[in-house]
């Protein structure tokens, strides 16, 4: 019985990670709203239901949602497309946020139950147990849809240019592919399978406005288990995550269901590099943007004016600007990593929990004081970044980023469920700054000079020796090897650089807050950073700083007065998207250079 | 020369005469809309009744409200802004519980009165419980032993609990267990499920349960995670030979959502807020029906309660000067659309109360009958056990 229980749920997984599958092999997109438009497909079924009925909303809300995915393609993302990679990530967060708020606003806080479908709302008996008729239709609908999209793949000409623009998306074009339609056509048809998901899912769940992120999070992993671009692969992926989902329950091992999935994907990454059914990706032939490596001299004078701002401002002011260093420092330890160690991380929280965690307990738990414990605490972050690092290096790409995602989850779910240790869900509380310290100039002093010196030691480490091999892989592994650059050596040792210095970013945090909680190393988390170091612009060095200053001072800002703060936030970070694409940092230098 | 006065004008902190009492609240209302934008118009409405008979000490009660981003860090620094820039007197609100914990532990540190209105963990007044720290509702604990009465009397022997994977689930189940073991020892748990908060994969978990054969089920399940788990539960038959004990579903932002899916005879907390009949009730549904032209939630009834705490507080202490309204706040007795209720002293928790009950459907719609009034006073463990957990 479990094992129909996984199917019916494979299903479901299946039309989600197929569209976001396609819209990922041809354009190379991680497209953080797919969850968004399932969520929105949920919405527009309930809505439609109570109009025309259920079966017919759902080809409706499928065909809104592809119409939505083909607006959303032309009037933003091919705007973006030349842009450096992944800030089409930016973009995709940006509507996430502003998607939410719409939903929010146009349906209501509360969560709409949908209709049962009409002539499959009974159960049938099967082995003496009641199962649900529309479990079964849906077991029947997966493998339909599955064929569908294989014909359409191999038997079409659409298919055809899709699959060609898959295993090479330059070659595509340079024979004469309209590049334009064929993006617009696949977005549209990943936005349909999407919404058509969302709307299926109505008789089994109420649509809700916390649906999206856990949807994408869910695609994401079939998507790469199975192997990105792969369609085949992608339905094995969520026939497996299903079955092992369901089974976990089955056996009375629910609590692993928290994780399972990102369990899975870490083996399976570690085992099969492309995931189970993908092959390695052609490389894209985008050249490496020139990027600045001029910390400027105003950087000193930028510090030292901070260093009197306590003089005439208020506490809170202080209070802002200390959060304000912190993310500073995570973000440009993020960013040496993303930059010149062009791996990008979506897990990057994870050091900084661990920093976190790591002054938490040895205050509360060792009794070291906090002077010590904030010295010790980034060895924390260095141990988990050196253990997971020798895994990750060996991936690259979005596999890479996939695999740092999986691990910090999986932290996350051990600092979420361990609450001898770790609190559990509640955290840790009462973790002070010492009375000397625990002034805010005081605090907001530390805070400066820890995070300058640690952002400074990382600039230069990208203008030494270091970073010039470190950047000679990235720019061309294979050369930098025959030149005798050992290229994981130095990506291992980056990254470890990089989780050390986000640790003590992360232990700086839990005393300016005098809490934690397994927030601090969640995917949000991560999510934030990689959006400060977009948003200042990934070829410069100061970009991060800025991003992060921008990002933070935004949240306090717009939440304070606007109501629908996040769709305001999104629209910021759209605009900013689209007027900066080389991001603020990247555009001032490209004006001054001019 | 102008243009530097004006700048120099920025940074003179402008001193203003306290006008009146300001309560700084902070709340996830963006990431749990159904229950604060009730819980908004509660505490509006609460506002301006204080100010048209008023105010307090002659002032006009204020009120800040902030988003507090749903994470601790968020909050603390929104915390940390009505602090230091509004000067506010008092804080007040939070949801979940960690964010809950976090604030606490703020104004522990930083000397500030708050008012804990939502969070239900348990440990907010005891194991981290503070001098500064009050809350209103039923914790989670007492709105367990609510229920232990009733699912003691029916004496099923065979149960199966199922709760959400984080603190709340977690230690309603523990009391439940401990408590119920205690009123009927011969009781066996057969099988334990805990779902991810918001991921149930209802149909899995369903047939797990049903595969133990429980007499009775108890479940902390709320929100999409109760109603996939109610669909599921339906279809599959697992409820027709069960009873089911659910804290919670009966509280008007869980139920409305069920509809004709209204599971009959669960056996539940919450909020009947058609029927009750009382005088003090009555008039607090007049009026918020009249303000706002709808009906009150639960969350209604805390936002409006907790700002009326803070002005009875104030006006008991004369001051709205912090250690003063500690003083006044322990043993403070008021009124409530629920009857008086008490802020012990012992451990700063107010004795308001829930309704239990059973669900039904009348016009295909959840409703609440066999309800009675559980008084939170008579839910609280022993003082010594309360002096041990707090530590004092």
């Amino acid at each position: 019985m479990q094992f129909l229980n996984g199917l019916a749920g494979a299903s479901s997984l299946f039309l989600v990670a197929a569209g976001l599958s396609l819209i990922f092999g041809v354009s190379r997109i991680v497209n953080f709203a797919h969850g968004s438009l399932y969520m929105l497909g949920m919405y527009l079924a309930v809505w439609l239901s109570g109009r025309v009925g259920f079966w017919l909303s759902v080809p409706l809300a499928a065909v809104a949602v592809g119409a939505l995915g083909a607006v959303t393609e032309i009037s933003l993302l091919r705007r973006i497309y030349r842009a450096p990679e992944l800030l089409q990530l930016l973009a995709t967060f940006a509507l996430v946020l502003v998607i939410k708020d719409f939903a929010l606003w146009a349906w209501g806080p509360e969560d709409l139950l949908g209709p049962r479908a009409p002539g499959l709302a009974g159960a049938v008996s099967i082995a003496g147990r009641q199962f649900p008729q529309y479990d079964l239709f849906l077991i029947a609908l997966g493998p339909a849809v599955f064929a569908f999209l294989h014909l359409v793949l191999t038997r079409t000409r659409f298919g055809l240019l899709v699959r060609a623009a898959t295993q090479d998306r330059e070659m595509a074009g340079a024979l004469g592919v309209n590049q334009r339609w064929l993006f617009t056509g696949v977005f549209a048809l990943g936005a349909a399978l999407a919404g058509l998901g969302g709307a299926l899912a109505i008789p089994r769940e109420p649509a809700n406005l916390e649906i999206d992120l856990g949807v994408v999070s869910d695609a994401f992993v079939v998507v790469v288990v199975g192997g990105l671009g792969s369609i085949p692969g992608a339905f094995l992926a969520a026939l497996l995550i299903g079955e092992i989902k369901a089974f976990c329950i089955g056996l009375g091992y629910s609590k692993i269901t928290l994780v399972a999935e990102f369990i899975v994907m870490a083996v399976v990454l570690v085992l099969r590099p492309w995931g189970l059914l993908g092959r390695p990706l052609a490389e894209a032939r985008i050249a490496a943007g020139t990027e600045s490596l001029a910390a400027p001299k105003a950087m000193l004078v930028l510090v030292a004016a901070l260093a009197l701002v306590p003089l005439f401002s208020d506490a809170y002011t202080l209070v802002l600007l200390t959060e304000v260093f912190v993310f500073a420092l995570f973000a440009v330890s993020l960013h040496f990593l993303l930059g010149p160690g062009g791996m990008a991380s979506f897990g990057h929280a994870a050091y900084f929990g661990l920093g976190a965690y790591g002054a938490a307990l040895l205050v509360l738990r060792a009794g070291l004081p906090m002077e010590l414990a904030l010295l010790a605490a980034p060895l924390a972050a260095l141990a988990g970044a050196a253990l997971f690092g020798w895994f990750c290096v060996r991936l690259s790409g979005i596999y890479l980023a996939m695999l740092t995602l999986a691990l910090a989850q999986i932290v996350w779910s051990v600092a979420f469920q361990w609450d001898a240790l770790t609190g559990g869900s509640n955290g840790l509380v009462g973790v002070w700054p010492s009375g000397w310290l625990s002034s805010k100039v005081a605090f907001y002093y530390l805070a400066l000079l820890a995070c300058a010196l640690a952002i400074l030691f990382l600039w230069r480490a990208v203008d030494s020796p270091f970073g010039y091999a470190l950047r000679a892989s990235r720019d061309s592994p294979l050369r930098a090897g025959a030149i005798g650059i050992d290229v994981h050596a130095q990506q291992w040792a980056a990254f470890i650089v990089a989780g050390t210095f986000a640790g003590l970013a992360g232990a700086l945090f839990a005393f300016s807050k005098g809490s934690i909680s397994p927030e601090t190393l969640s995917v949000p988390r991560s999510v934030d950073g990689l959006v400060m170091v977009l948003l200042g612009g990934v070829q410069t060095l100061t970009g991060p700083v800025w991003g992060a200053a921008l990002f933070t001072w935004l949240e306090d800002a717009v939440s304070r007065e606007i109501a629908y703060w996040r769709a305001a936030i999104g629209a910021v970070i759209l605009l900013l998207v689209l007027a900066f694409p080389h991001g603020i940092a990247g555009f001032i230098r490209r004006r001054l250079t001019r | 020369m102008k243009f530097i006065a004006l700048i120099t004008l920025c940074f003179i902190p402008i001193t203003v005469h306290p006008q009146g009492v300001k309560i700084g609240e902070l709340n996830s209302y963006k990431l749990f809309p159904a229950f604060l934008e009730p819980y908004k118009k509660g505490m509006e409405l609460a506002l301006e009744e204080v100010n048209a008979a008023g105010g307090v000490l002659g002032r006009k009660l204020e009120l800040v409200t902030r988003d507090d981003g749903g994470t601790p860090g968020d909050a603390v620094r929104v915390a940390e802004e009505l602090i230091s820039r509004e000067k506010v007197n008092l804080l007040m609100g939070t949801f979940a519980s960690h964010v809950g914990l976090a604030v606490a532990n703020l104004a522990g540190q930083r000397k500030v009165l708050f008012l804990a209105s939502e969070p239900l963990t348990d440990k907010i007044v005891w194991e981290n419980g503070n001098r500064y720290t009050f809350r209103l509702r039923p914790s989670t604990y007492m709105q367990v032993a609510m229920l232990v009465p009733e699912a003691a009397r029916l004496k099923k022997k065979r149960w199966a609990v199922v709760y959400p994977n984080y603190e709340y689930g977690q230690s309603a189940t523990a009391s439940f267990r401990k408590l119920l073991a205690q009123a009927q020892p011969d009781v066996e748990f057969v099988a334990e499920q805990a779902p991810a908060l918001g991921k149930i994969d209802a149909g899995a978990v369903v047939q797990a349960l049903a595969e133990a054969k429980p007499d009775a089920i108890f479940s902390a399940l709320f929100a999409a995670d109760l109603q996939k788990f109610v669909r599921e539960g339906n279809t599959r038959g697992l409820f027709r030979s069960t009873a089911v004990f659910n804290l919670l579903a009966g509280e008007p932002e869980y139920l409305d959502t069920l509809k004709d899916e209204t599971p009959d005879g669960w056996w539940v907390t919450g909020y009947p807020w058609s029927e009750i009949g009382t005088p003090e009730h009555r008039k607090f549904r007049d009026a918020y029906q009249k303000r706002w032209n709808d009906y009150p939630r639960q969350g209604s009834v805390v936002g409006y309660t907790a700002v009326h705490a803070a002005a009875e507080a104030v006006k008991k202490a004369k001051s709205a000067d912090t250690e003063k309204l500690v003083a006044a706040l322990q043993g403070l007795k008021m009124q409530t659309p629920f009857g008086p209720v008490e802020w012990r002293a012992i451990d700063h928790q107010s004795t308001m109360g829930a309704y239990v009950g059973q669900l039904s459907r009348k016009d295909g719609k959840g409703i609440m009958v066999n309800w009675r009034y559980a008084d939170g006073a008579r839910f609280q463990p022993s003082n010594e056990e309360v002096r041990k957990l707090r530590k004092e």
